[in-house]
């Protein structure tokens, strides 16, 4: 089991990378521990700013920072960033145009204890509706690595939401191509897809090995850039598998099975199953308990895998 | 440009926005007239701005974070080059840039603004970048009385003092007056000086309508080094226009015909007043 957490990636990346472009600031809001980014803080204490409990102000001065040439990573806890600063991030960022990545830490029910107060799971849905703003949630640590080194590439705002904790492998290494836009396809099937964005793109992959030993053949699609959405890949999947199943640690509104909603009732309508947190105050607990609750979990894709095909066979 | 010279500039930058607000039935006339002297004195005597070059690097910026108050910017940028004065004409209408707020597709504008509690958190972002790149540049960042209401401005004014950005100047045009009454029956800001003062910035206290306070505000800001400074500029909303002075009700009234007429009327006649007080000199 991986026992380092994407935040931590990101660190590391971003300590690599201002080695030699010192226009990459960090910037946190009290959260340069949560966000893991105490090293970077010591390392480029030039490149590093600390605003305090402030949200607005962290996004609003990024944008200033990103206005004079600096390429700002503000690292701030999901719950707050997406919600107490989303109008900066609309006027200041998106509007405005300037090049901030928004990390929101601990997203979607990282803190589960903690209530709904802490948790995001509606930030997605939020950031999705903002024009022009890239919306990205990496499923592993390799993949972090890739989604930081191309968010430094990319001039434009972009929102990313990581987990607090490690997370399991889905990629052998970090030598692979990525593609800000560009789904991955894991695995290969013709009988259902499922389509996941960040931690559960492991959950997918399991439900798909399960399946696999009940003669089901699933396809895998990797979704870590939410906005813009790679559409032909699901066209193709509506295409080819027929059914179609989206899982995310996120509402069922306005999230991952949204979007993928969205083009397949438009462009070729097949069945869409859409997993996540229901429109309520998500339960306590441990993030694998709260996923086991919401059948965010291999036996319950597993499940309605099944019904999908059966549902099929029945109707013809 | 001496101060007789920019007061005249100010009575016609007046003329030219109510004239814009008057063909577009539309505009925030009381607050564009109460700052008109404070963006005549930052853009023809205090800021470094070159309309040929607005991206050049070493620029003064200009943040408008009272940004319904537009119309005396697009008027003076017009003036100043960043854009041909004929585009004054599509102010408000249909697919134009120049819309009711400052918009950054427009030369000379840094930053799309208009809701308020913006302006200085990305003033002070650009600050910080100055100061860690250790350019000469300084921040202007205008701010409206009745904004001081939203508490994005006090998260900024704290980072202001704990990062010691002298190059930020803040400018509050206490004009007193916002949509639904006075400032002080809305939401009560006196001692305002006090506040910003607590909250670590040096605070000057001008006549915001005295073109010679606000030049010398202007220039010999930082007074003290490491602390940002905040002008109040206490102003007359509807400056300059008889019937429009001091009443709420013009915060976006349009004038009719007749107003426009009259107010022409008294601001020629201020102007014909200081040409003769140049002679005399």
């Amino acid at each position: 089991m991986n026992s380092i957490p994407n935040r931590q990636v990101i660190c590391e990346t971003l300590l690599e990378l201002a080695k030699t472009d010192r226009d990459i600031m960090v910037l946190a809001s009290d959260s340069r521990g949560s966000a893991a980014m105490a090293p970077f803080a010591n390392a480029y204490p030039e490149q590093f700013v600390e605003v305090g409990i402030a949200e607005q102000n962290i996004v609003g001065m990024s944008a200033g920072l990103a206005h004079s040439g600096k390429k700002p990573f503000v690292t701030s806890p999901a719950c707050f960033l997406s919600m107490r600063s989303i109008e900066q991030i609309k006027v200041d960022v998106a509007y405005s145009n300037t090049n901030v990545k928004l990390i929101g830490i601990s997203g979607g029910v990282s803190y589960g204890a903690l209530g709904m107060s802490h948790h995001s799971v509606q930030d997605i849905a939020v950031a999705r509706a903002i024009p022009g703003l890239v919306v990205m949630m990496p499923a592993d640590r390799h993949e972090t690595k890739k989604m930081t080194e191309a968010l430094v590439r990319y001039d434009g705002g972009a929102y990313v939401r990581i987990g607090r904790n490690p997370v399991e492998d889905v990629y052998p290494s970090d030598d692979y191509p990525f593609e800000i836009g560009k789904a991955v396809t894991m695995r290969e099937g013709t009988d259902v897809t499922i389509i996941a964005t960040g931690e559960t793109v492991r959950v997918a992959l399991d439900a798909a090995d399960r399946l696999a030993g009940d003669s089901i053949s699933t396809r895998v699609l990797n979704m870590h850039t939410i906005k813009p959405l790679d559409k032909e890949v699901i066209v193709k999947a509506a295409r080819e598998t027929g059914r179609i199943i989206t899982v995310e640690e996120h509402s069922i509104y306005g999230g991952l099975g949204a979007a993928v909603a969205e083009v397949v009732v438009q462009h070729h309508p097949v069945p869409v199953n859409i997993v996540g947190i229901p429109d309520e105050p998500a339960i306590a607990g441990k993030t694998s308990e709260v996923f086991r609750h919401y059948g965010i979990s291999a036996a319950h894709l597993q499940e309605l895998a099944h019904q999908l095909m059966h549902k099929q066979r029945a109707s013809t | 440009m001496d101060t007789r010279a920019l007061k005249i500039k100010a009575a016609h930058i007046r003329m030219d926005l109510l004239t814009i607000i008057h063909r577009a039935k539309t505009g925030h006339t009381g607050g564009s007239l109460s700052n008109t002297d404070i963006l005549t004195a930052l853009y023809y005597d205090v800021m470094n701005v070159d309309a040929a070059n607005p991206k050049w690097e070493l620029r003064d910026r200009f943040i408008a974070s009272k940004g319904h108050s537009v119309e005396s910017l697009w008027c003076i940028l017009a003036d100043k080059g960043f854009f041909p004065k004929e585009e004054l004409k599509t102010y408000s209408q249909f697919g134009t840039r120049l819309i009711g707020h400052p918009n950054n597709k427009v030369p000379g504008v840094e930053m799309n603004t208009g809701a308020l509690g913006h302006g200085l958190p990305i003033s002070a972002g650009m600050a910080l970048a100055a100061k860690r790149d250790g350019l000469p540049y300084r921040v202007f960042c205008l701010m409206g009385d009745g904004e001081q209401a939203e508490g994005s401005n006090w998260e900024a004014a704290m980072a202001g003092a704990h990062y010691k950005l002298d190059n930020l100047i803040g400018i509050v045009d206490r004009n007193r007056l916002q949509i639904s009454g006075t400032t002080e029956e809305v939401m009560g800001l006196d001692p305002l000086d006090e506040k910003w003062r607590a909250f670590g910035w040096h605070v000057v206290s001008i006549d915001g309508n005295d073109m010679d306070a606000l030049v010398e505000a202007f220039h010999s800001a930082p007074v003290v080094i490491g602390k940002p400074t905040l002008v109040i500029a206490n102003t007359v909303k509807g400056k300059g226009v008889s019937f429009a002075e001091n009443v709420a009700a013009w915060h976006h009234h349009v004038p009719d015909d007749e107003q426009l007429k009259l107010a022409f009327s008294e601001l020629e006649a201020q102007i014909a007043e200081l040409s003769r007080e140049g002679q005399v000199i």
